[in-house]
């Protein structure tokens, strides 16, 4: 049995979840605390609770998704919540139905929460303004992706023992990512450093106003980084010029195993949001083996069964059903 | 009929300045400004403490007709003119089908002799369907009545066809009215390109698609001697160039619209998509270089940009929504929060009128026509949603508080807006 109430001298109040730039640093580590509480069910044999019996969750996403859609469907069940699915392809977006209309329609089906991914950002936002249901955003266009951000910086604090202090450098196409805007708010509200890196056309520089550094130079970073979060590079980037080829990309920032040899600092943390573009971000020997020698590892698969703990928190505190999360006998 | 404005501060254009004088109106025109008048058989209108002004005049609106009359149409933008005190609007050629020829330019004309009650006056465009590939016929179209030519909405990219367009308006000094963007810098791009932009996850719009756009123009208009005018100026960059150019001799104008002069990138924050507008609101130094740009006759005229959008096209994802906001209503409200009332009588009728080529609008003399606009300037006032006379409510202003109202209009000899309520005098 979890006792929610020996957690924190702390109420959780917010009906949604649309970014981390607006939470406070209390209200990541309640939830950061709460999933390693959770986590622990995952391990039992019967990993299944009945905090959110009767309730509903809609899972929206108009944009293809493995892991994220799955790991809160699973967060859901364990919970024992219902899941409804609506996705592009099987929905009435492709008949041309607004986003509100669609909201209204979940809405009408006495939904409790909507998770919502989708290419716009502020669809999030949007949806909490005209839905009665709780919103938890799961990615929206450039914008935010808070549950991954979180996952982040709990599977962080799981290997390091704390954040503040560190530093993250997050590597790649930063301006077009939404997990590098919502790390960046959740790293400096823990107290990390901040750097991030990758080249010019990726990066705004108007990311030093958030009070975070920029390098173009992977190997000077990788001299000072505690931690390391690789970010996918999308093909489909050439031909907006971002970058001229993928080997190009690959020989400048792809984190490999010579560089890591040669640069990193013993201890480095390798995270990557997925999915992984085997032999370009992240090369094949240091996604599945890590350098024994120095102690870098990457802890990709880690992250992956983190986020069904840190969803299984989201979903719990945005339900507003307080109180315990007891175990199934 | 005739009509007399007693005892008014009457704008007096040329000394930049207030008289109290009475205002004899006899048919469509004005016929007498003096003090004391006596007219036995003329209908008073006591503006006593009230300011009387020329008619304004909007260069730049944006009616929907012909193809999006749900949105706005001859009617509606002119009741929402009238409320705004405007008695002449320019409409933009951005329609479906665009006005690209002298049919749809005599159309305009027809429907607002039958439904409007201020002037409207079409704006052809400079390439067929504003595609930017051939020229439109611009010569029939002036000889229907196009005031100027213009692709707004768009920028005429291809710069061999911008000169061939300048070249050709030679003939009457045909005003081209330029909207500048290079859309290859502004691609995807929904707000001002910055901080916000960033903090929000929007694609931005460097202040450069415009700087860079606006210098090309001018650099064609000094190669053709053309008559041309930039239209929304949203950066100080952009003031910039226009400033050079006119120390130069370049035969340019320029206006920004209210909402510049109103607003800052911030406005878009909680993804107010009533806030999105191209180009996009910038920051509070470019707010302010356009108020001083006004003041010191760098930009000569403000122009509302008056864009009414559907709900459906503003009730959505944010990057999907509709750029434009409405502006007839309170452009004249907006000015006073900056500027004396006298020189928004210049920056909104007499300049306009000017840049137009009306030699008989944008003043309140004998021999003018009888478009006038009487203010309480004292009166204060809340945009309330209910209360909108456009068709379409899609203004970042609803809520706020005024200072300043229009309390008659007139428009050639007739009174169309009497004591704050419109009249329906077609």
């Amino acid at each position: 049995m979890v006792d929610l109430n020996l957690i924190k001298e702390f109420t959780w109040s917010r009906k949604h979840l649309l970014g981390l730039e607006s939470l406070e640093k209390i209200e990541i580590e309640h939830v950061l605390e709460l999933a390693k509480s959770l986590k622990e069910i995952l391990n039992r044999p019967v990993k299944k609770v009945p905090a959110l019996r009767g309730k509903t969750i809609a899972l929206l996403f108009y944009e293809p998704s493995t892991r994220t859609r799955i790991s809160f469907e699973l967060a859901a069940k364990r919970l024992s919540a219902d899941t409804v699915n609506f996705s592009v392809s099987s929905s009435s977006v492709v008949k041309g139905e607004s986003l509100k209309d669609t909201g209204l329609n979940i809405e009408a089906m006495n939904v409790d929460i909507i998770v919502v991914r989708n290419s716009s950002a502020g669809t999030a936002h949007y949806l909490s303004k005209n839905v009665s249901a709780g919103i938890i955003n799961a990615g929206d266009g450039m914008h935010e992706h808070p549950t991954q951000a979180l996952l982040d910086l709990f599977t962080i604090l799981e290997y390091k023992k704390k954040i503040s202090n560190l530093t993250v450098a997050i590597v790649g196409d930063i301006a077009h990512s939404r997990v590098a805007r919502s790390n960046i708010y959740g790293l400096k509200k823990m107290g990390a450093r901040v750097i991030l890196c990758g080249p010019p056309t990726m990066l705004l520089p108007e990311f030093k106003n958030l009070g975070i550094e920029i390098s173009y130079d992977l190997n000077r970073v990788l001299e000072c980084a505690d931690v390391l979060n690789v970010l996918r590079i999308q093909k489909e980037r050439i031909n907006e010029s971002l970058f001229p080829s993928m080997a190009e990309y690959r020989e400048f920032f792809g984190v490999t195993r010579d560089r890591l040899l040669k640069y990193a600092r013993p201890g480095l943390l390798i995270l990557h949001p997925g999915p992984v573009n085997r032999g370009v971000e992240l090369s094949p020997d240091v996604l599945d083996k890590g350098l024994i020698k120095k102690n870098i590892y990457s802890v990709v698969l880690n992250q992956v069964t983190n986020g069904l703990a840190v969803r299984m928190a989201i979903l719990y505190l945005i339900s507003g059903v307080g109180g315990k999360v007891e175990a199934v006998d | 009929m005739k009509l007399l404005i007693k005892n008014g501060n009457v704008a007096d254009l040329k000394k930049k300045d207030f008289k109290i004088r009475d205002v004899l109106i006899e048919g469509e025109k004005i016929v007498q400004v003096a003090e004391n008048i006596k007219d036995s058989k003329a209908r008073v209108i006591d503006a006593s403490c009230l300011y009387v002004l020329p008619g304004l005049i909007d260069l730049h609106a944006h009616i929907r007709e012909p193809g999006r009359e749900d949105e706005e149409d001859v009617f509606s933008a002119s009741c929402a003119a009238v409320k705004g005190g405007f008695t002449t609007i320019c409409c933009m050629p951005n329609t479906s089908p665009a006005i690209d020829n002298a049919g749809l330019v005599k159309y305009i004309f027809e429907k607002a002799q039958q439904l409007a009650m201020v002037d409207i006056l079409p704006i052809g465009a400079i390439t067929k369907n504003r595609a930017g590939l051939e020229l439109s016929e611009m010569l029939k179209m002036w000889v229907a009545g196009a005031v100027g030519f213009s692709d707004d909405g768009n920028w005429v990219k291809n710069s061999l066809m911008m000169r061939r367009a300048m070249e050709y308006s030679l003939m009457h000094e045909m005003l081209l009215i330029l909207h500048c963007e290079d859309e290859d810098l502004s691609k995807d791009g929904v707000i001002n390109e910055g901080m916000v932009s960033l903090k929000m996850g929007l694609s931005g719009i460097p202040r450069e698609s415009e700087v860079i756009s606006v210098k090309r123009d001018i650099e064609l208009a000094k190669l053709t001697g053309a008559k041309i005018h930039i239209t929304h100026l949203s950066c100080k960059e952009s003031v910039d160039a226009v400033n050079e150019a006119k120390k130069q001799g370049v035969n340019i104008t320029a206006d920004t619209a209210p909402h510049y002069l109103a607003l800052t990138e911030e406005a878009v924050l909680d993804y107010n998509t009533n806030a999105k507008i191209n180009p996009p609101l910038r920051l509070e130094e470019d707010r302010m270089s356009l108020i001083k740009a006004l003041k010191d006759g760098v930009i000569d005229a403000i122009a509302t940009d008056h864009a009414p959008h559907s709900d459906e096209e503003k009730d959505c994802e944010f990057n999907l929504a509709s750029f434009g906001i409405t502006g007839f209503e309170t452009a004249l409200a907006i000015g006073m929060k900056n500027f004396e009332l006298i020189d928004l009588a210049e920056k909104m009728s007499y300049n306009p009128a000017k840049i137009l080529g009306l030699h008989d609008k944008g003043e309140i003399n004998p021999g003018f026509i009888a478009d006038v606009l009487i203010v309480d300037s004292g009166m204060k006032w809340k945009l309330l949603e209910e209360e909108v006379v456009s068709k379409s409510k899609n203004t970042p202003f609803l809520n706020w508080e005024f200072k300043g109202k229009v309390k008659h209009l007139i428009h050639k000899g007739a009174v169309v807006m009497d004591n704050f309520e419109i009249k329906e005098v077609i």
